[in-house]
């Protein structure tokens, strides 16, 4: 009978290897839910349970779970929109440079996510965009679900008719979640390689948002649509040229289960430099730190943040033809399955990184400790942002940590500026 | 027969005005003198001087310079005027008549699926399908023909094999001791470099000179040498000179620049007659159907397709394969190569010679080896025209000798024996081990020649390789880069004891970092 005290006691419900492989790695224990445990890796559902009035409970000083509470905040897609849109007008409010708009009178660095707007509540408000540009297309993503489920593109108001009906009927309706929609402006001028579309997944972890403490993985990568894309109105139905998810993806007729249609992100970076140059190539990828942050900084004031707590999120990010990138949505829960051997090591590493983050030493967490690894527990992560160390100095430090070269290029330029004007940003 | 240099170098003078006479350059040249004719600073008295200097001061001349030094970087020195053709193709006999039993077996091969399968070398489409395929000409990828009948005209392996039977019919076994001691594949006794000379030979890659690949990794300043390395790319786009960025790239490209730097090299500017003659190839392609464009769809499928890196440019591929093959102008290159295209008769005319065709057009059939030369350069360009010519000037300087039997120091044969001896030479309780266990490196390394690397290394690192091809003109870097591969895991190697085993533990170059392999193994390891 082994003595199992210091050994972390974990529990998940959610049967991945990537997951289990690396709890087993560090000799952590596997215990049930209703026992004690130290580390829960818990889908969504079990955390609103966790923190839910009715059946959640406390969580003690040595418990650590992977979600926040309110992540939807950021991870559902109306909500992230609300409180980007708040956070903007907050900071037109108070005078912020950041919030600065041209002479068209779009935000110059805050305009990061396409027009959007939520159905039915919205409808008139949309209808006037719609009106003018008539030409345009946009896509409606129900709020609560994931993986490409129940996505449609529409260029003509006859194809929302129900959400018309639906915004004319009583105020007091209630609208459950599962038929709110968003629809958003669908970037119709993609970037394009290859004569293919393609999305961007980053991932990003944040440990806690009250100092915001968030870090990027520098291994991302580009997800590519198998059938060429077309602009033209006939090819809106075919979902596998719009949509980049891989679940989507994966039945399209092209698939191909060996590279599984993703590039890294030093490949994009490669051949963004080799054919569009330096300047603008860098300029690109600050952005996208740039979007990440605000977003970040967007919620960070309706977040709970609870001390049990740290995330890793998917960011989905398109870069349009003028190299200028915009968010389309954050996961809370990046799909953990692997389609293709190179993705397993990938997700694999993803987690060992996340968790020697998350979960100092390995060892029974403390929740009150100050959340500050050390900086050779980072792995392939990088310092995104840190609100504490950036107040703390004085004049803008300009930290460009070129990341080591495990694929060979440089990957992205991780900036760890302090100060919202932005010197060394724009 | 050796030729004194002031009468080789008029015979090469002689040669590149040849070359030169009726270019497209040479008419715009003309052009520019007679428009300065009209400028205030052309005086009668001083005529040619004034036109002279004109032309050097608006770049013309610069222009000139650059095309004629690419002219002497693509053609061999002259040998003596009395030599024959095939001399020039290929100097020593018994190389030209292995190279054309090859060539025979190849187009036997060839002829044979052609009637198994009961399929025209060559037939004009139907108008529906010519309209069909201009609309997806950018989407050929996702055609699915079935291809299962077809298959390559050959594999590198059965290359591999004619390389190593290769004998010299004049050569005895007694006279080079140090060649009978030779224990490698390739039983040929040619030139190659000891160490010594290619340190001389690439001396820019020295320990104490900056490279790119090395000393612009992230823990270096780049206050040391890449930025300034930037600067100078820089200065050499602006002044628009080949040699000097032949010179320049040596030490490297910054990927902002290369692609510039290639094209500068491989004096590629575009024009629009070029643009033109591109569209013409695609108009060929559309017009009619070729035996071969089913091999290169099967090539394309099985290589590129599966690529990591590469599956994104599928159907740039096709097109520049495709048009590649009605691409006559590449009939040009056989008058330095060893090869020959073969040619076909019109039906009911065999052996006629008024009835002969190049066939296909730019008399090339394998496609195999070469397709994953093409995918790197898309990462570089991405205007198609630009694309195809930048590949065909690779092919027709460096890449078709990889695939045909010559003497020549870049030759396929070459780099093989440059392989094995260094290896022998320099590793050689590595080279016995392997060899013992019936693993002769050159069955594992032969592949990644024969592919320039591409498709084993990582495309950056790709490109860093490709750069010192370009900049020392030669593809003998290969033959030391592939050494020093095996130098690099000789711990490992010397533990396995099966050919599966070498090749497991070979089988993942995409990690590597070539230039510091390549420095290591020059200079760095005692010899």
């Amino acid at each position: 009978f082994r003595i199992m005290a210091g050994k972390v006691k974990w529990v998940t419900d959610i049967e991945k290897s990537v997951l289990i492989n690396n709890f087993e790695k560090r000799g952590w224990i596997q215990v049930a839910e209703n026992e004690d445990w130290n580390f829960y890796w818990m889908s969504v559902q079990t955390i609103r349970n966790v923190f839910s009035v009715e059946t959640g409970y406390r969580l003690s000083d040595d418990q650590i779970v992977n979600h926040f509470p309110n992540h939807y905040e950021l991870t559902r897609k109306d909500l992230m929109v609300k409180n980007i849109k708040r956070y903007r007008k907050e900071l037109e409010k108070e005078g912020s440079p950041l919030a600065e708009k041209d002479e068209n009178g779009k935000y110059i660095y805050l305009d990061f996510v396409p027009v959007t707007f939520m159905l039915p509540a919205d409808y008139n408000l949309f209808v006037e965009e719609f009106r003018k540009n008539p030409s345009s297309t946009w896509i409606m993503k129900p709020c609560g679900k994931a993986q490409g489920k129940g996505i449609f593109l529409i260029n003509k108001l006859s194809q929302i008719k129900k959400w018309s009906r639906d915004s004319k009927t009583s105020s007091f309706v209630s609208q459950s979640s599962k038929e709110a929609y968003v629809i958003s402006l669908y970037i119709n001028n993609p970037l394009l390689i290859g004569g293919k579309k393609f999305d961007l997944r980053l991932y990003v972890l944040v440990s806690t948002y009250r100092p915001l403490r968030c870090y990027m993985y520098k291994l991302g990568f580009c997800r590519f649509c198998t059938v060429k894309y077309t602009p033209s109105t006939s090819e809106l139905d075919n979902m596998f040229v719009h949509l980049t998810n891989v679940a989507i993806q994966k039945h399209g007729d092209d698939y191909n289960h060996i590279h599984g249609g993703k590039w890294t992100v030093s490949n994009l970076r490669l051949y963004l430099e080799s054919t569009r140059g330096k300047e603008v190539t860098n300029k690109l990828f600050d952005e996208i730190h740039w979007i990440i942050v605000q977003s970040l900084k967007a919620v960070a004031p309706v977040m709970n943040n609870d001390k049990h707590c740290f995330e890793c999120y998917g960011y989905d990010i398109i870069i349009d033809d003028k190299l200028k990138p915009w968010l389309i949505e954050v996961n809370a829960s990046p799909s953990l399955t692997s389609s293709t051997a190179n993705d397993r090591i990938l997700k694999y590493n993803l987690i060992n990184d996340t968790l020697n983050i998350a979960v100092p030493n390995g060892e029974i967490p403390d929740c009150k400790w100050n959340k500050s690894p050390p900086k050779e527990v980072l792995g392939n992560y990088e310092v995104l942002y840190d609100e504490e160390m950036a107040q703390s100095d004085g004049p803008d430090r300009d930290l460009r940590s070129r990341p080591g070269q495990s694929t060979g290029v440089k990957g992205s330029r991780a900036r760890d500026s302090g100060k919202p004007v932005l010197t060394t940003w724009k | 027969a050796m030729l004194d240099p002031e009468r080789g170098l008029s015979l090469t003078i002689a040669r590149v005005v040849q070359r030169l006479q009726g270019s497209s350059l040479h008419s715009q040249l003309e052009r520019q003198a007679r428009v300065s004719l009209h400028k205030p600073e052309i005086k009668l008295e001083s005529l040619k001087e004034d036109i002279k200097d004109f032309l050097k001061t608006s770049g013309w001349e610069k222009k000139l310079q650059n095309a004629v030094y690419s002219e002497l970087n693509v053609f061999p020195s002259p040998c003596h005027p009395a030599a024959p053709p095939e001399h020039i193709k290929e100097p020593l006999a018994y190389m030209r008549k292995a190279q054309g039993s090859w060539e025979k077996r190849i187009l036997k091969s060839l002829n044979s699926m052609c009637t198994e399968l009961n399929i025209p070398l060559a037939q004009k489409r139907p108008v529906n399908e010519q309209k069909e395929l201009l609309n997806k000409w950018n989407e050929m990828g996702t055609d699915e023909p079935d291809l299962s009948l077809f298959r390559p005209v050959y594999a590198p392996k059965d290359f591999l094999e004619v390389l190593m039977n290769l004998r010299n019919p004049n050569y005895e076994n007694g006279e080079q001791p140090s060649f009978r001691n030779h224990l490698g594949l390739i039983q040929v006794p040619l030139k190659v470099k000891d160490i010594p000379e290619l340190k001389e030979d690439f001396s820019e890659l020295g320990l104490n000179i900056g490279q790119l690949g090395i000393d612009d990794s992230a823990q270096v300043p780049p206050e040391f040498f890449e930025n300034e390395h930037v600067r100078i790319g820089q200065k050499v786009l602006a002044e628009q000179d080949s040699a000097a960025a032949q010179q320049y790239v040596r030490q490297g490209c910054p990927t902002a620049l290369r692609a510039d730097l290639w094209a500068l090299i491989l004096n590629i500017s575009n024009q629009p007659e070029d643009i033109l003659y591109y569209e013409q190839l695609k108009s060929n392609v559309i017009q009619h159907d070729l035996l071969v464009d089913s091999l290169i769809y099967k090539d394309v499928k099985l290589t590129a397709s599966n690529d990591d890196y590469y599956f994104v440019f599928e159907d740039y591929l096709y097109q520049v394969l495709l048009c590649f093959s009605r691409d006559t102008s590449v009939l040009e290159h056989f008058t330095y190569s060893s090869a020959t295209p073969p040619k076909s008769y019109i039906q009911g005319k065999l052996g006629m010679e008024e009835y002969a065709v190049f066939y296909p057009p730019n008399g090339m059939i394998n496609y195999n080896s070469f397709i994953l030369s093409v995918a790197p350069l898309c990462f570089l360009y991405h205007e198609p025209s630009k694309l195809y010519q930048i590949f065909r000037e690779m092919y027709v300087r460096f890449f078709f000798r990889l695939h045909s039997i010559s003497s020549h120091p870049s030759g396929i044969v070459s780099l093989c024996l440059l392989f094995e001896t260094l290896l022998q030479t320099h590793l050689p309780q590595l080279f016995y081990h392997l060899r013992e266990i019936g693993a002769q490196p050159l069955r594992i390394s032969f592949k990644w020649m024969v592919r320039a690397f591409s498709g084993y290394l990582a495309t950056d690192q790709l490109l860093l390789l490709w750069d010192r091809i370009l900049g020392y003109n030669s593809l003998e870097i290969l033959a030391v880069l592939a050494a020093a591969v095996f130098a690099f895991r000789a711990v490992n190697l010397m533990e396995v004891t099966s050919l599966a085993a070498a090749e497991a533990v070979l089988a993942d170059l995409s990690t590597l970092k070539v230039m510091p392999l390549l420095q290591i193994f020059l200079f760095a390891t005692v010899t």
